[in-house]
């Protein structure tokens, strides 16, 4: 079935598929909003665990889905893998660590002969939540702003240069960190900050039972709602106006072409309608949930859910398909990456894609038991009785 | 010649052998600990019994203390990869990828999304879903446990891949090949039984203790049951296992075998040394060479070992580096001069691909890959033969330690099953304290065989193909150096608050 694909093909289906992982990543990364707002919206320690405990139901997933993020693009796209985790070693650097500290805390914050103390490991939450949101969404505001570095595969060949016969090279001390210092690529990062934690309120409003907090929830929506807006139209409006790499189908090479995402919206009209439907739901989710409290805001979590999905997604599409590099060097236009010069072989493509028939079952248990899990609404009452309690 | 900065080699290398050797601290457990829980859960839903149930939830806990700081330490593990050995997530990302993104898709979401239903559901869903939800948790860990070792099987035995001159990388044509690699199966099959084990003896020492201590006698007893069956099958299959990973060193990593004997010269019936103590030859400095100071030695028994014949050859390390025409081993050297000209014609190839000189860039590829499978001796090309060797007393040391132990965990079992079953256990305090110091060891055998499976094959990430050198990424070596600072103070740190946390756990009892 798979085998018959052209290498084209193949390589487009799984940037669908990394994209859409990237998608779910930005989704359940409402864990990590909701890490950044347990002091804000959780004012007695009793409030505190049950905020720690209904986000601790959930963050295993969202750890799981960056770990398969990370190796299906591996798999994909090992390219990518050597020349931007190897390079912007700082970034990845302090997600990873950003996330190794997350891991333990759910676990050990209470248990007693935890020696680094509840506090720390409260601060550990709140710190991945923020490193965790803000550094992802700068990084990825790179696919579109570009990097510095060089690719040159003769490298592995050259034994007399008197360099290290490696293939690709960072170009600047920073390795990586410099994206920060990006005007562009921090508005992403806030963003994408600001939506995870309005993706948190909502969450906690469809699962807390308990009037004090849904009291919090409301006022914090739209505090947080405001910023992400901001920040996410000033990224997408620089997206719509800016210049973009460009790749030649024949010869492939890279140029650069004024308004290139916005030609590939209009030469992809699905994925400009998953653009739209996408920020349209986002929006409507929130906006439900604030002006219609009583009756919507246990949807809210599900519109703005699947919204941030389809944005994402989308935006991620637009980075890779229409013949656009879609992790641009600014330092060597022709070192930059595209789906068809970073992939794996056509044999390695077709062996995953058969892999890649068994997500929609893990989507479906995923779904399945987090219906039989979330039945009920949680107040701390209930927590008590609760046999595992973090 | 180019330049090679060993210290940024060396760092990068410390820094993974650090993160895997943390990470492997809380794995076995998780891979054995899965299956004694879903043993004790299948009893509570077979015999409606509420005392097999806390005995479930008593070692649940445990197992969440565990698991949380091996996921920690799991995730730095898959990114290092291409953080720290870019080259060779290129070089290899086609074939290497592949495992690590079905483990994602098949195996971590099956053990996070029912590790949810397995700690949370107890009254939200029903006792046979629960039942299940165990059991895919301990499958979704060992599955896990599959791909990631049929990832560093292929290192160890690269097949079912060509190397593709245009994209200069290799590629896989054979994923059936990469997957049941004769080492992989091995691999896979000794490292979960090395899981069960070491759980099994974490669990009957836990137990102990709780004898010793004169508490929850029941509760300790029943989970010594369950642990000591489990754990003697899984001794006896760590021991066929060990022998069929052992043969396959012997064929495929001869360096690796070699150093895991300290055998310098080669010999026909070659001894196993059943016991030895070792000292460096100063004679030739720099030539790695170790002599024994004590030696007990078993004769014909390593060629049998190795070869399943007790006349077989066994090459030794001597022979290995410097050829022996005899038994058709080529020398280091020989090795080095076809590798470079592997690196050379590819590169001549490349150039007469580009200036359209079709039948040089033909002819180039034939020089080329008549040359490859010695690929990665070019990069040794002007350098001391003897950088190929890796350390020898760590090899043969290790291994011994590991055998050994091994042989002392299927004798512990054995007598601690037999004790239970006649319900006498609690009255043998030698044996009791035995059990509970072998906690330890069992963590050291497990670590020990790491060191025998990765040291031993040193310089190679890819056997012949790829040498570290040729691996890492383009990094100060400074910067490396701070991460792994970073990354041992943090793991320690957790590893104590862990540790602490488990104690306290342990010390509440089954009734709490
Ligand atoms: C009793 C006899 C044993 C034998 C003959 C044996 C043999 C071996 C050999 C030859 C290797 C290296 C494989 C390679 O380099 O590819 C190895 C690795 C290993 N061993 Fe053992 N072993 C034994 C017992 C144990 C025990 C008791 C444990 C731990 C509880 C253990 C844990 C490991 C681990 C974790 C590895 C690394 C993974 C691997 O390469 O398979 N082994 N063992």
């Amino acid at each position: 079935m798979f085998e018959s694909l052209s290498l084209l093909s193949l390589q487009e289906y799984w940037w669908l598929i990394v994209s859409l992982l990237g998608a779910l990543l930005v989704f359940l990364m409402f864990v990590q909003g909701g890490q950044t707002l347990i002091y804000s919206l959780g004012k007695t320690e009793e409030e505190r665990t049950l905020l720690v405990n209904l986000l601790g139901r959930k963050w295993e997933l969202t750890f799981t889905t960056l770990v398969t993020f990370g190796g299906a693009f591996f798999a994909s796209f090992p390219l990518f893998y050597s020349t931007s985790f190897g390079g912007a070693y700082w970034v990845w650097m302090a997600i990873l660590i950003a996330f190794v500290i997350q891991a333990v805390s759910y676990e050990y914050r209470k248990k007693p002969g935890n020696f680094l103390g509840q506090k720390t490991f409260e601060i550990f939450l709140v710190l991945n939540g923020l490193l965790g949101t803000l550094l992802l969404g700068t990084a990825v505001a790179t696919f579109f702003t570009g990097s510095a570095f060089s690719v040159n595969k003769m490298n592995l060949l050259d034994l007399t240069s008197g360099n290290m016969p490696i293939i690709s090279e960072w170009k600047g001390p920073a390795h990586g960190l410099e994206a920060a210092l990006n005007p562009i690529n921090l508005s992403l990062g806030l963003a994408v900050f600001f939506l995870a934690r309005v993706l948190a309120i909502l969450y906690f409003m469809n699962r807390v039972n308990h009037a004090v907090i849904m009291e919090r929830l409301k006022k914090q929506l739209l505090h947080n709602a405001v910023p992400f807006l901001v920040f996410f139209l000033v990224f997408a409006g620089w997206l719509l106006f800016s210049n973009g790499f460009a790749v030649d189908p024949k010869t492939g090479i890279v140029s650069m072409e004024p308004y290139k995402y916005l030609h590939n919206l209009l030469a992809l009209p699905v994925v400009a309608i998953l653009f739209v439907l996408g920020v349209a739901a986002v929006l409507l989710g929130i906006i439900r949930s604030a002006f219609c409290f009583e009756k919507c805001h246990t949807k809210g979590i599900w519109l703005s859910g699947t919204g941030t999905v389809l944005t994402v997604w989308s935006l991620l599409l637009l980075a890779g398909y229409n013949h656009t590099a879609y992790y641009p060097s600014t330092y060597d236009l022709q070192s930059s990456l595209t789906i068809e010069n970073s992939s794996s072989s056509h044999y390695t493509l077709t062996a995953m894609s058969y892999v890649s028939l068994l997500v929609p079952f893990v989507l479906a248990y995923i779904w399945y038991v987090w219906r039989a899990m979330d039945k009920k609404k949680i107040s701390t009452e209930e927590l008590k009785s609760e046999s595992h309690v973090y | 010649m180019n330049h090679i900065d060993f210290s940024l080699v060396d760092w990068s290398r410390a820094q993974f052998a650090l993160t895997a050797c943390y990470h492997w601290l809380f794995v076995p457990l998780t891979l054995g600990l899965s299956f004694i829980i879903a043993f004790m859960e299948t009893i509570y839903v077979k015999t409606g019994n509420e005392e097999w149930k806390r005995l479930t939830k008593f070692w649940m806990t445990v197992f969440g203390i565990n698991f949380a700081i091996g996921i920690a330490t799991g995730l730095i593990l898959e990114f290092e990869f291409g953080t720290n050995w870019s080259n060779y997530s290129w070089f290899v990302g086609d074939i290497f990828g592949a495992p690590l993104a079905i483990e994602g898709i098949m195996a971590f979401f099956l053990e996070t999304t029912f590790i949810a239903v397995m700690f949370f559901g107890w009254n939200k869903v029903g006792k046979k879903f629960h039942l299940l939800s165990t059991w895919l948790v301990a499958i979704g860990s060992n599955l896990s446990a599959l791909w990631i070792l049929v990832a560093n099987g292929w290192m160890q035995l690269p097949g079912g891949m060509k190397f593709n001159p245009d994209t200069a990388r290799n590629e896989m044509v054979n994923f059936w090949q990469v997957l049941f690699s004769p080492v992989a199966i091995n691999k896979f099959l000794h490292t979960v039984s090395s899981g069960y084990v070491l759980a099994s003896l974490f669990v009957i020492g836990v137990s102990a203790w709780f004898l010793l201590k004169k508490r929850d006698m029941i509760y300790a007893k029943r989970s010594i049951i369950v642990a000591a069956s489990f754990g003697l099958l899984a001794s006896v299959f760590i021991m066929l296992t060990g022998d069929g990973s052992a043969r396959a060193v012997a064929h495929h990593q001869p360096m690796k075998f070699a150093a895991m004997e300290n055998l310098y010269v080669g010999q026909q019936n070659a001894p196993l040394a059943a016991f030895g103590i070792l000292k460096a030859d100063p004679s030739a400095p720099g030539h790695k060479k170790m002599d024994f100071r004590y030696l007990v030695e078993i004769p014909d028994v390593l060629s049998y070992m190795a070869f399943l014949n007790p006349n077989a050859y066994v090459p030794g390390i001597y022979d290995l580096v410097h050829g022996n025409p005899a038994h058709g081993i080529p020398s280091y050297n020989e090795r080095i001069a076809k590798g470079l000209t592997a690196i050379n014609s590819l590169a001549a190839y490349k150039r007469a691909r580009l200036a359209g000189k079709d039948s040089l860039a033909a002819a180039s590829l034939t020089t080329f890959e008549a040359n490859y499978s010695n690929f990665g001796y070019g990069y040794y090309a002007n350098r001391d033969v003897h950088e190929l060797i890796p350390s020898i007393a760590t090899s043969f040391y290790s291994f011994r330690i590991m055998v050994f132990l091994g042989l002392h965990f299927f004798a512990l079992l054995l007598v601690v099953l037999i004790l239970t079953v006649k319900n006498k256990i609690e009255t043998k305090k030698i044996i009791l304290y035995t059990a509970l110091w072998t906690i330890p060891l069992a963590y050291i055998a497990s670590m020990l065989g790491w060191i025998v499976a990765e040291v031993g094959r040193q310089p190679w990430v890819i056997q012949d193909i790829l040498p570290t050198i040729a691996a890492v990424s383009q990094l100060k070596a400074s910067s490396v150096q701070l991460t792994f600072w970073v990354f041992a103070l943090f793991f320690t740190a957790l590893l104590i608050a862990e540790i602490g946390i488990m104690l306290k756990q342990i010390n509440k009892g089954f009734n709490a």
